[in-house]
């Protein structure tokens, strides 16, 4: 059959997207705070007074003027990312990986013009890649350099780890993997693949490409069972903390695993996709009721509530 | 609900149309400049004819003296004035009943045939082209439609080249040459009947007259662009005079159109209406005139089409382009029928794109981008219009109904996402867009939908409290059962 029973999808506990919008991002996250979010540099700098590590802000570029010194922002010789402030799903973000005699590439190993930066830049400001096309700034950041523990999980990108944090608990984690559809970025509709991922040990449970259940990284054959990201418990820790930090109850933390520096936080969604669900298998509404039945006054601090996270949902035995 | 109900149960508002009488209101709009001076306009008004009856007539002009003159040939509604200067407006209200049965009163006489102007240059032509459709035709009827057949012909002979070009209009060449040939016929200006037009125009046609064996004359009607005679079902000849439509003295620069409204009412409820149930009707839209009904009659639709796209979205999940482009593509569709409305949109759209991915190469600002793209569209709605002229195609003409701004960004977004994710991605989003706009377009054109949101204002308030509810829906959507599929069958 094509379709499959509502009644089979509620007994499993699936959120719809109706219910996301009006059950929960309508009644946890206010509007007041949406800005905060929706602007990956007002993130950054609120992210910085609550110490939480996210990738190093090379500079910021807010005027036309600025395009004709580009060069100044990226002599960084590691590689470094472009990308929209307002910018959501991947949209308008150029991640170059090597730098060599003053030539750029990227992951896939194809050269970058200077000037063709220079266009995607001016692209960014006159607000292409932002939300109803309002002006934008684009931002240069560092390029995180992924764990090696992630080495032929992903191609030619970083992965992240995707963790919805409800009332400060992480609920769900889901690990996003670069494919060559993807182009480098590891955003879901691009054709990145989702592997839920265990709360309680950081171990891969189930994962789908464009919605579909997959068993092998298409273009690596790794067995994506066997995915275990380390350094769990602080990762899950940081997103968890990230409540603290801009009071939306309903919340997807972007994290990544870098090399020296650790876990970080990437980006905040406001409104986190639904795909989840399907990487990690299971329904979210149970989790989600699970907390709510807590209440407002458990007084748990942030280290509470992740072992209470780490007690309830985890699948592994 | 309640206020639909009460209005069904003490107007006798029939829920459906067409069960019952459907009566035809027409307003004739008269603008001219008046000259400072006394002023007298007299519009010819519709005589009785087959397929109508007329419930009413009135007329509506501030401070001007008003008479029906009811000749025999040629009814007339006369307004006057002492004195008057500046923009002068004046309507005339008829209101008709279409009857079922058509039946002609017998026609008495037959219409005198004009002398015509002697003039040597043409005559020889003239005669040889009646000469030609004398030999191939046996009476009135098929020495007009022998005539047509000459004047619309691809290859036009000599003659008739010769003559058109001295001659205004092929109508008026048909005249012409019916009234050499000693055929009577009567020039007549006709009415095309169709809801909810505003800004309309009468129609020039011809009757020609024929008396048979019995003596009893029948006539035709035939316009000069077909051969055949026309099928009278949905006009109505409003001018039989011969005369002018409108004769003023003390004005210029004067200009009649016509708006006209369909309404469907029982059988007994146009005569009953007209006295009891005026004022009871006053303050709903009913007591506008037909031109700002017309208008209505539009835009009562829309929150029909709203909520067509609110189900979509919430209750199926089909992604579109711009929430409520889908409405307003639907409302250009209402306005240019929906084949020409679909090919139109799809050429716009797609010659933009490949144009629009031009523009992308210049590196351009994004307000100075979105408007390059919108003085485009309005460039190719007028090639495609001239194009469609050209070929003969009048319909080309009906795509500037088209919003075109909204044209514009679809363009630019479509493009953006054709760059961003690819051909694949754009078909969807414009293939559900336009899948929404054409069920709307039914859902809008329909006319048992376009009856009941027009007579049933309270509808609104039931459209609205349905977008309010799907508002609080948090059940699943249709397409959501299919992406969560292989959730549900594990284990
Ligand atoms: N600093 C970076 N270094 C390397 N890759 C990055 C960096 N920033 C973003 N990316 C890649 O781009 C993807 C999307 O970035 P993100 O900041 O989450 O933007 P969006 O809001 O568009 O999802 C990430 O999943 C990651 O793969
Ligand atoms: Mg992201």
């Amino acid at each position: 059959m094509f379709f499959t029973s509502p009644f089979k999808l509620k007994s499993k506990g699936v959120m719809g997207m109706n219910q996301r919008n009006c059950a929960y991002i309508n009644r946890y996250n206010p509007r007041e705070f949406y800005p905060l979010v929706d602007n990956k540099l007002k993130t950054k700098l609120i992210a910085k007074e609550a110490n939480i590590t996210t990738p190093a802000l090379l500079g910021v570029i807010t005027m036309q003027a600025q395009v004709a010194h580009i060069e100044q922002y990226i002599k960084n010789d590691k590689g470094f990312v472009i990308k929209p402030a307002k910018g959501s799903g991947g949209k308008g973000i150029l991640v170059i990986t090597k730098i060599e005699q003053g030539r750029y590439y990227k992951s896939n190993g194809k050269e970058v013009e200077i000037s063709e930066i220079q266009r995607h830049v001016t692209n960014i400001l006159s607000g292409l890649f932002s939300l109803c096309g309002s002006i934008d700034v684009a931002i240069v950041e560092a390029l995180i350099q992924f764990d090696n523990a992630f080495e032929g999980f992903s191609f030619e990108g970083v992965p992240d780890i995707r963790v919805i944090v409800f009332m400060g608990f992480p609920i769900m984690a889901m690990m996003r993997l670069s494919t060559a559809a993807s182009d480098g970025k590891a955003n879901l509709h691009q054709g990145a693949i989702g592997v839920g991922i265990d709360i309680t040990t950081g171990k891969a449970i189930n994962a789908v490409q464009f919605d579909l259940p997959v068993s092998h990284h298409p273009d690596t054959n790794k067995v994506l069972r066997e995915l275990q990201v380390p350094k769990w418990s602080r990762l899950i820790r940081l997103a968890a903390s990230c409540y603290e930090m801009c009071n939306l109850g309903y919340l997807g933390a972007d994290m990544v695993l870098d090399k020296e520096h650790g876990p970080m936080l990437l980006e905040l969604n406001a409104r986190p996709g639904l795909a989840i669900q399907i990487a990690n298998s299971q329904g979210i509404l149970t989790r989600l009721k699970l907390i709510e039945s807590l209440g407002k006054e458990h007084n748990m601090n942030i280290d509470e509530r992740v072992v209470f996270s780490k007690k309830n949902f985890s699948i592994q035995p | 609900m309640a206020l639909t109900i009460q209005r069904h149960m003490t107007f006798d508002v029939p829920w459906l149309p067409g069960k019952t009488v459907t009566i035809w209101n027409v307003d004739a709009k008269i603008v001219f400049q008046a000259k400072g001076k006394p002023v007298l306009a007299k519009l010819t008004t519709p005589m009785t004819q087959s397929g109508y009856t007329q419930i009413s007539q009135n007329a509506t002009s501030p401070g001007y003296g008003l008479s029906f003159i009811n000749q025999k040939s040629s009814p007339q509604t006369q307004w006057s004035i002492r004195k008057a200067t500046g923009k002068q407006t004046l309507y005339y209200h008829i209101q008709l009943g279409v009857m079922d049965k058509q039946s002609d009163l017998p026609i008495t006489q037959m219409p005198s045939i004009e002398e015509q102007a002697k003039s040597n240059r043409g005559a020889l032509a003239s005669k040889a082209i009646i000469a030609v459709a004398n030999e191939t035709s046996a009476d009135a009827n098929s020495f007009t439609t022998e005539l047509l057949k000459m004047l619309n012909a691809k290859n036009k002979n000599q003659n008739i080249s010769t003559l058109i070009s001295r001659k205004k209009s092929k109508i008026e060449l048909l005249t012409f040459l019916l009234n050499e040939a000693k055929i009577p016929n009567k020039r007549v200006g006709v009415l095309r009947l169709k809801d909810g037009r505003r800004n309309q125009h009468l129609i020039q046609m011809i009757e020609v007259y024929q008396k048979n064996s019995n003596n009893v004359i029948t006539k035709k009607l035939y316009d000069a662009d077909h051969i055949q005679s026309v099928d009278r079902t949905g006009l109505l000849i409003w001018d039989e005079s011969n005369r002018s439509l409108l004769d003023i003295t003390g004005g210029y620069k004067s200009k009649v159109s016509f708006a006209m409204i369909k309404e469907d009412a029982h059988a007994l409820a146009p005569i009953i209406q007209n006295i009891k149930h005026n004022q009871l009707f006053d303050f709903s839209i009913h007591s506008l005139l037909i031109e700002d009904q017309a208008l209505f009659k539009g835009i009562l639709m829309i929150p029909l089409g709203v909520l067509i796209v609110v189900i979509m979205r919430i209750l199926i999940g089909i992604g579109t382009s711009g929430t409520f482009m889908p409405v307003l593509i639907a409302m250009a569709f209402v306005q240019t029928s929906l084949i020409t409305g679909l090919i139109g949109f799809i050429l716009i759209v797609g010659v933009g794109l490949v144009i629009r991915s031009y523009l992308s190469q210049l590196n351009l600002l994004l307000v100075s981008r979105i408007s390059t793209v919108i003085i485009m569209v309005i460039l190719l709605i007028a090639l495609f219009g001239v194009l469609a002229f050209k070929l003969g195609l009048t319909e080309g003409l009906k795509m500037t109904f088209f919003p075109m701004i909204i044209l514009s960004w679809t363009i630019e977004r479509m493009s953006v996402l054709w760059e961003e994710e690819g051909p694949k991605e754009v078909l969807t989003q414009g293939g559900g867009s336009l899948l929404i706009a054409v069920l709307t377009y039914f859902a809008m054109s329909n006319d048992i939908m376009r009856h009941l949101m027009f007579n049933f204002i309270g509808l609104q308030f039931v459209v609205m409290s349905f977008v309010l509810s799907l508002g609080t829906y948090t059940g699943y959507r249709l397409l959501e059962l299919r992406r969560f599929k292989p959730l549900a069958d594990k284990e």
